[in-house]
């Protein structure tokens, strides 16, 4: 703690005042080699700031004259370890507080109550939509396709080796067990978030505008940037009619 | 800020910045090296407590916009549901809100220090008409600040005063036109007035750095009012100044954390939980309480313009005070004369406070002029006559001189000034209270609630009790909108499990739609869902309850109040007793009497009841014995149904009120602990400067 005596403060001109509070606080008795720093050499910016006070100032104010002038009092400890962990606790106490403080500033930032409670699970009637149509539904702010597909639909998303696909998944993994015709898929394109468009492109699957990617009708990507299948959205058979989606 | 320093980092890339950006040398001699006089006391520390609580403003003010909506339909259904739903919504808005409130406390402490200890003279005239700049910029921030909510004293507050420009000759009413983007006050009102509320802290934040800027170039004014003069006088502003601000601002969070968590709308008007309403202006138009003196001024004045030219004068008078006084003794301490006049005009102050929050007629009016003449009269008068006559006692050679002078004792002052100055500022608020007192009913007698007080749970059974007479009875009339079935099973709610707040919900129907064919259909509710009304819109209801509004429940318990006069509102700040509107309400429920009293006209259509302001009320007596089965074996009496009702309906008016004071425990053993801390810290810093 010797070597801390001019805590911030000006001892004369350009010397000292080099360390900060914390400095001393947080350096330990045995390793008391602090460094001095040789006096400052190019002192073109402060001085350069301090002209153009004097300036705007016109009349040199009291601060002017002071300045440099002052002697920090900050002696050396004459109980080092118990000022230390005075301030380390002081110090540890405000850090937590403060990290304390942060987390509702960020909390509040996740889906407010009413939001999560408006997505909670839908139930889609499947009875309306006739073989080789598709409907889209909306849950939790996300669009799900939900197609019935035709026999040729089906054999041809069986038709293909699953280990030549870019993101290998058999269509039987992708579809609920005795309820082949149905695909529900969220449309949303893994690439970068647009609405691909069913029943479009090569693969009479999906085909989605914005950069060109091709789902096939299992919505297995099979052409273009997108990375991943089109999601499966957790859900359910309610009945041989009906289905809860999430 | 404070010129040049001789600040350089060791770090080379640090090296590299300061040499292009000297950015680290301004803070270093701003922050660190800058020196403050070492007799500076606590009322200094207001400037450090100012800094934070602008910081604290604006960080949750961004926050609360984030899920506000600006819109004259929902945004006091957006800040319901910032409150109810939104993560730690009630705290931030509890800490804005009466964030405010603290922002104007501190400020005028910071102020009157300021004219205590004559620091707006030679040479820190600019530094001072700065502040004043930012006090009027504070002030438009706080005024549209409280009309966001939109609630009616929102409404009224932004009507009355955006009216006082109408007062300006031959422009008036075009200028209140352009004010309003409308005929009225009305959404785009409410809009331009957000956009401003946003941007006018950002403003407020340049000002200050003019105003710390001003400051470091003429250095701090100090009680004894002499310049520093040589290195004795001064101790660097790291640790000394920092560490001691530090712990300002730590007490000031406690009395801050109070209003937050035990208190939150102690400061606030119970009318602005009721909807704006264009239609109908509420008894009494009271601003808050730190407009209070100038709105009192604004009264005092018979003629429009007058009163408007006074009461903007009365805080632009403020920025001619350094050459008003050209006393050459800075601080009052050092003027026998200019030292009692100052504590006389604190009086005015105040009093001038209690009179805005009366009503403007008979003594009032007549003390009320009083006063605001003594007010003018202490600047325009007293300060420049004082200046000529007075005859200061000696001022100290230097500050160090001053600190040898007094080795002790020094606390006693502080400590009862404090004390005068929160039994003042009692008074002040105690004026807002008995405005609203005086209504002409009885006080409802004060019940004793499961829910009060710092530790205060609500009772589960009752709760579950009163969800049931509110089903069975209130419902009829009454709306419940913005509680949700899905509430139900919320902790600190009625204790419902999900699947119980499901089932619940499933009894209701819910109009949704449209269908794939357009058509509107109903469906069995969800807990998404809210409770739905029972009428459709208010000319539905008006016409089915012979002209009266059954108002909607949801906030009920918050929406009504009464006076409790003095002092029971001094003790009530300590006993934190806040339950003025349940004890209302289960009071009116009670409070039906047959037969009038002997000479009460009582009109066609309507029902004596003791408790309902004005006595006539348009409900019929809504419980009686026996009317709704109870399953848990408590007594099935109006006494009992009135208070497990205002029990659910007190939870519907607040969901999170057993969050709020869990973490208020919480937040308050930390606090504690820090400002121990702190004062310790503090204490060892400075012992190498005493």
């Amino acid at each position: 703690m010797h070597a801390c005596e001019p805590i911030a403060g000006l001892r004369s001109h350009g010397k000292g005042a080099n360390r900060t509070i914390l400095d001393c606080l947080f350096r330990r008795n045995g390793g008391g080699k602090a460094v001095f720093l040789p006096p400052r050499g190019p002192r073109a910016p402060a001085a350069s700031l301090r002209a153009r006070f004097r300036v705007s100032g016109a009349v040199p104010l009291a601060a002017d004259k002071k300045g440099l002038e002052i002697v920090t009092t900050a002696s050396s400890a004459d109980h080092p370890t118990r000022r230390d962990f005075l301030y380390v606790a002081t110090g540890a106490v405000a850090a937590v507080g403060a990290a304390a403080t942060v987390w509702p500033l960020v909390s509040q930032m996740n889906p407010d109550a009413s939001t999560v409670a408006a997505g909670a699970p839908i139930e889609v009637d499947l009875t309306p939509i006739a073989e080789g149509q598709d409907i889209k539904v909306f849950w939790r702010g996300k669009p799900i396709y939900i197609s019935h597909r035709t026999k040729k639909q089906i054999e041809e998303a069986r038709a293909v080796s699953v280990s030549s696909l870019p993101d290998p998944q058999s269509d039987e993994a992708r579809i609920k067990p005795g309820h082949d015709q149905w695909l529900v898929v969220v449309g949303i394109c893994t690439h970068l978030g647009c609405i691909p468009i069913a029943h479009e492109g090569q693969y009479d699957g999906f085909f989605c505008p914005c950069h060109g990617s091709v789902y096939d009708t299992s919505g297995r990507i099979r052409q273009g940037p997108a990375p991943t299948n089109l999601a499966v959205p957790p859900y359910t058979f309610v009945s041989d009619t009906k289905i809860q989606i999430g | 800020m404070s010129g040049p320093s001789d600040f350089q980092p060791t770090n080379p890339a640090l090296k590299w910045i300061e040499r292009r950006l000297p950015i680290m040398g301004l803070m270093h001699s701003s922050f660190v090296a800058y020196p403050t006089p070492r007799n500076l006391n606590y009322w200094w520390t207001f400037g450090a407590i100012l800094s934070f609580m602008l910081g604290v403003q604006i960080l949750t003010g961004v926050i609360l916009a984030m899920h506000y909506t600006p819109h004259a339909d929902m945004a006091f259904k957006s800040v319901e549901l910032i409150v109810r739903d939104v993560n730690y919504g009630w705290l931030l808005r509890n800490i804005h809100a009466s964030g405010a409130s603290m922002f104007f406390f501190a400020v005028y402490i910071h102020m009157f220090r300021g004219l205590y200890y004559g620091s707006y003279k030679e040479p820190r005239e600019v530094l001072w008409i700065l502040g004043v700049i930012i006090y009027l910029l504070m002030m438009a921030t706080g005024f549209m600040g409280y009309v966001l909510p939109w609630g009616q004293m929102s409404f009224w507050g932004a009507t009355v005063i955006t009216n006082l420009f109408s007062a300006v000759p031959y422009f008036g009413e075009s200028i209140v036109t352009l004010l309003w983007g409308g005929y009225s006050v009305g959404n785009p009102t409410l809009n331009r007035f957000f956009s401003l509320h946003y941007l006018l802290p950002f403003v407020i934040a340049g000002v200050v750095v003019l105003h710390i800027w001003a400051l470091h170039v003429a250095g701090q004014n100090n009680p004894a009012g002499v310049e520093a003069k040589t290195e004795k006088d001064t101790v660097p502003f790291t640790p000394y100044a920092t560490m001691k601000d530090m712990f300002g601002v730590s007490c000031f969070l406690l009395f801050y954390a109070w209003f937050i968590f035990y208190m939150p709308n102690y400061l606030g008007d119970a009318e602005n939980y009721i909807p704006a309403n264009p239609a109908v202006t509420p008894a009494h138009i009271v601003p808050e309480w730190y407009y209070l003196p100038f709105y009192a001024i604004l009264r005092s004045i018979p003629n429009k313009l007058a009163g408007v030219v006074a009461m903007f004068g009365a805080i632009i008078i403020l920025a001619f005070l350094p050459w008003l006084d050209s006393a050459k003794t800075r601080s009052s301490k050092y003027r026998p004369l200019a030292k009692q006049f100052f504590w006389m005009f604190v009086v005015v102050c105040i009093g001038l406070g209690y009179l805005g929050a009366q009503p403007p007629e008979g003594i009032y009016v007549i003390v009320g002029r009083i006063l605001t003449f003594l007010y003018f009269a202490y600047f325009l008068i007293l300060l420049p006559l004082l200046s000529r006559i007075e005859k200061p006692r000696p001022v100290p050679n230097s500050i160090a001189d001053d600190v040898l002078a007094k080795s002790g004792g020094k606390a006693a002052p502080m400590v009862s000034t404090v004390i005068a100055l929160m039994v003042a500022g009692g008074l002040l608020l105690g004026g807002a209270e008995s405005a609203r007192a005086a209504e002409g009913s009885t006080k409802p007698p004060a019940q004793k609630w499961s829910f009060s007080g710092p530790f205060g749970k609500f009772d589960r059974g009752a709760m579950q009790r009163g969800l049931k007479v509110y089903k069975e009875v209130c419902a009829s009339c009454h709306g419940l909108s913005f509680v949700a079935f899905r509430n139900l099973a919320e902790t600190g709610g009625p204790g419902y499990s999900v699947a119980q707040a499901q089932a619940f919900a499933s009894e209701y129907k819910v109009k949704d739609g449209p269908n794939d064919q357009g058509e509107m259909f109903e469906r069995p509710g969800r807990p998404a869902d809210y409770f739905p009304s029972p009428f459709p819109n208010e000319q539905a209801a008006r016409a089915a309850n012979g002209g009266a509004y059954p108002p909607d429940l949801s906030l009920i318990t918050k929406a009504r109040s009464y006076g409790r006069g003095f002092p029971m509102f001094l003790i009530d700040f300590f006993t934190q007793y806040q339950e003025q509107g349940p004890d209302y309400v289960m009071a009116l429920l009670q409070g039906y009497e047959d037969k009038p009293p002997a000479g009460f006209n009582l009109p066609e259509g309507s029902y004596y009841n003791t408790y309902f302001p004005g006595h006539a009320i348009k409900m019929p007596k809504p419980l009686n014995d026996g009317q709704v089965t109870y399953d848990d074996g408590s007594p099935a009496t109006v006494a009992q149904y009135a208070k497990d009702v205002t029990t659910f309906l007190m939870w519907a008016a607040e969901p999170h009120m057993e969050a709020r004071k869990q973490l208020g425990l919480q937040v308050f053993v930390f606090l504690i602990l820090l400002t121990v801390l702190l004062y310790f810290t503090k204490k060892k810093v400075w012992a190498n400067a005493h």
